[in-house]
C-alpha cells in the first residue's frame, strides 16, 4: 500500500503540491489527469524521491518518509528501490545495450550475479516483446521499443509500485499502443502502478480510479467510468470537455 | 633560403656532409624521444587526467571547500607560464631543501599542468550529460558515486575524447620544455647535437619532424577511439 499524507513541494517561490493526501491499494492501478502544471509529474517525482518534498510523509509498504525533518541519502536511496520509475523521455543509458540497461541496476545496486541478472533480463525484454533486440543500443531502436526497455529496466529492481511519468507522450502515434499493451499486461499481473497520462482509454480501460490533479492539489478521485461520464466538480468537467 | 640551398647543391662535399649529419642525429633524436619524450608524455597525461577528473569531481560537488580547492589550483596553474612552473619545481624548490630528479620534476610539472586544462574539458563534459541520466540512475537506486561512475563518466568520456586528445598532443610538444630542466628528451638532445656542427637548420628540422610524426600516429590513434567509442551512436 502506498500513502501519501500532507505532501507539499516548492520551487523557490512557486508552491507546485498543495497538501496530497493519497492512498493506493496494492495491486490497484491509479490514472493521474491534470492540466499541464496542476503538479502530477511533481507528485510522481516525489513519489521516487528525484524531488525532495519541502514537508509530508510518504509510506510504500511499511517503509516511510517524513520529509518534514531531514531525510537521511541512504534512506533515500532504499527507499527509492522501492518504486520504478518510467520517464516520459525513456531515460535510457546510451552506451548500453538493451540487455546491459535492464541488467545494469541488479548487477551494480543489488550485487545479482552478472550470469543471474542477464537470463533475468533476457526474460524480462521478452515480456515486454524484445526478446529479439537484447544487444541492440538505445539509437537503433524506436521510441517505442525504447520506452518498453524503461519498462523492463524498472521492472528488474522488482519495485512494489511502478510510476509512469507520460510514458507515451513522446512517441509516434502509431508506436503508444505497443506501450500502452505492456503496461496493461502489467496492471492485469497485479502490478501496483500510478500513471501520469493523457490517454484517456488506457484510464477507461485499465484504471482502477482516476485522480484529477489542478493547482497543486487533488480535485477529484473516482472510478474511471464515474469520472469520465459524471465529474463532480466543475473544474473536471471543463478539462475533460476541452481533451475530448 | 635560396642562399642555403645554393650553399647545399652547389658544394657536393657540403651535401654529403649535411646527409652524413642527418643520418647520424637520428639515432640520438629517436632516442630521445623514445627514452624521454614518450615516456614523460605517457605518464605525465596519465597522472595528469587522474588528477583533472578528481578536479573536475569537485569543481560539481555540493561541497563548497572541495569546489574552493579545485577552483584555486586551475586558477593558479593556467595563470602562469609552465616555463616558470618547470624552473620553480627544479630550480626553486632546492632552496627549501627539496631537490628533485629532472625527469620527476618534468613530470609533476607537465601532471599539474594537464591536470587544470583537462578538469575542464572534463568537468564540461559531465555537465553535457542529461539531467534524465542522472535521474534513471538514482531511480535504479544509484548511489551519486554509482551514477557517476557507471552513467555519466562514461558517457563524458566519449565527449571529451576530441578535446583530451588535443592536450595530448599538445602535452607531446609541450615536453620540450622538460629541455631547459636538464631532461635528456628529444629536444635536448637536438641542442647537444647542434653545439658541436652548428648544423641548427638541419638538425632542430629533424626534430621537428620526427614530433610530426609522432603526432600524426596519435591522430591516427584518437580517429580509431572515436570510431569505437561512438559505435552506440548510430
Amino acid at each position: 500500500m502506498i500513502s501519501i499524507k500532507g505532501l507539499y513541494k516548492q520551487f523557490g517561490q512557486l508552491e507546485v503540491l498543495k497538501g496530497i493526501d493519497l492512498q493506493v491499494e496494492k495491486g490497484n492501478v491509479v490514472v493521474v489527469i491534470g492540466p499541464s502544471g496542476s503538479g502530477k509529474t511533481t507528485m510522481l517525482r516525489c513519489l521516487n524521491v528525484l524531488e525532495t518534498p519541502t514537508k509530508g510523509v510518504i509510506l510504500i509498504e511499511g517503509q516511510s518518509l517524513d520529509f518534514s525533518k531531514a531525510v537521511p541519502k541512504r534512506s533515500v536511496a532504499s527507499f527509492r528501490r522501492l518504486t520504478g520509475m518510467v520517464f516520459q523521455n525513456y531515460n535510457l543509458f546510451p552506451h548500453k545495450t538493451a540487455i546491459e540497461n535492464v541488467m545494469e541496476g541488479p548487477v551494480i545496486v543489488k550485487g545479482v550475479d552478472k550470469e543471474v541478472a542477464r537470463k533475468r533480463a533476457k526474460v524480462l525484454l521478452e515480456k515486454v516483446g524484445l526478446g529479439d533486440k537484447v544487444s541492440y543500443y538505445p539509437a537503433q531502436l524506436s521510441g517505442g521499443q525504447q520506452q518498453r526497455v524503461g519498462i523492463a529496466r524498472a521492472l528488474a529492481m522488482e519495485p512494489e509500485v511502478m510510476l509512469f511519468d507520460e510514458p507515451t507522450s513522446a512517441l509516434d502515434p502509431e508506436l503508444v499502443g505497443e506501450v500502452l499493451k505492456v503496461m496493461k499486461d502489467l496492471a492485469q499481473e497485479g502490478m501496483t502502478m500510478i500513471v501520469v497520462t493523457h490517454e484517456m482509454r488506457f484510464a477507461r480501460e485499465v484504471a482502477d480510479e482516476v485522480i484529477f490533479m489542478d493547482g497543486g492539489v487533488i480535485v477529484e478521485r473516482n472510478k474511471p467510468e464515474e469520472i469520465f461520464t459524471n465529474p463532480i466538480e466543475e473544474r473536471t468537467r471543463k478539462f475533460l470537455n476541452m481533451i475530448q | 633560403m635560396k642562399m642555403y640551398l645554393n650553399s647545399i647543391f652547389a658544394d657536393p662535399e657540403r651535401t654529403a656532409r649535411l646527409v652524413d649529419i642527418a643520418k647520424t642525429s637520428l639515432q640520438p633524436l629517436l632516442e630521445g624521444a623514445v627514452m624521454n619524450t614518450i615516456p614523460l608524455s605517457i605518464i605525465s597525461f596519465i597522472i595528469g587526467l587522474i588528477l583533472a577528473v578528481l578536479t573536475a569531481i569537485a569543481r560539481i560537488s555540493q561541497v563548497k571547500f572541495f569546489q574552493i580547492i579545485a577552483r584555486i589550483y586551475v586558477s593558479a596553474i593556467r595563470g602562469t607560464p609552465l616555463l616558470v612552473q618547470l624552473f620553480i619545481i627544479f630550480y626553486g624548490l632546492p632552496n627549501i631543501g627539496l631537490t628533485i630528479d629532472p625527469f620527476i620534476s618534468a613530470v609533476i610539472g607537465f601532471s599539474l599542468s594537464v591536470g587544470a586544462y583537462a578538469s575542464e574539458i572534463i568537468r564540461a563534459a559531465i555537465l553535457s550529460i542529461p539531467k534524465g541520466q542522472w535521474e534513471a540512475g538514482y531511480s535504479i537506486g544509484m548511489s551519486y558515486t554509482q551514477a557517476l561512475k557507471r552513467i555519466i563518466l562514461p558517457q563524458a568520456a566519449r565527449v571529451s575524447l576530441p578535446p583530451l586528445s588535443n592536450s595530448f598532443i599538445s602535452l607531446v610538444k609541450d615536453t620540450s620544455l622538460a629541455s631547459v630542466v636538464l631532461v635528456t628528451e628529444m629536444f635536448r638532445r637536438a641542442q647537444e647535437i647542434t653545439a658541436a656542427n652548428y648544423e641548427f637548420l638541419l638538425v632542430y628540422s629533424e626534430a621537428a619532424l620526427i614530433y610530426w610524426v609522432i603526432c600524426f600516429f596519435l591522430s591516427v590513434i584518437q580517429g580509431f577511439l572515436e570510431k569505437r567509442l561512438e559505435r552506440y551512436v548510430s
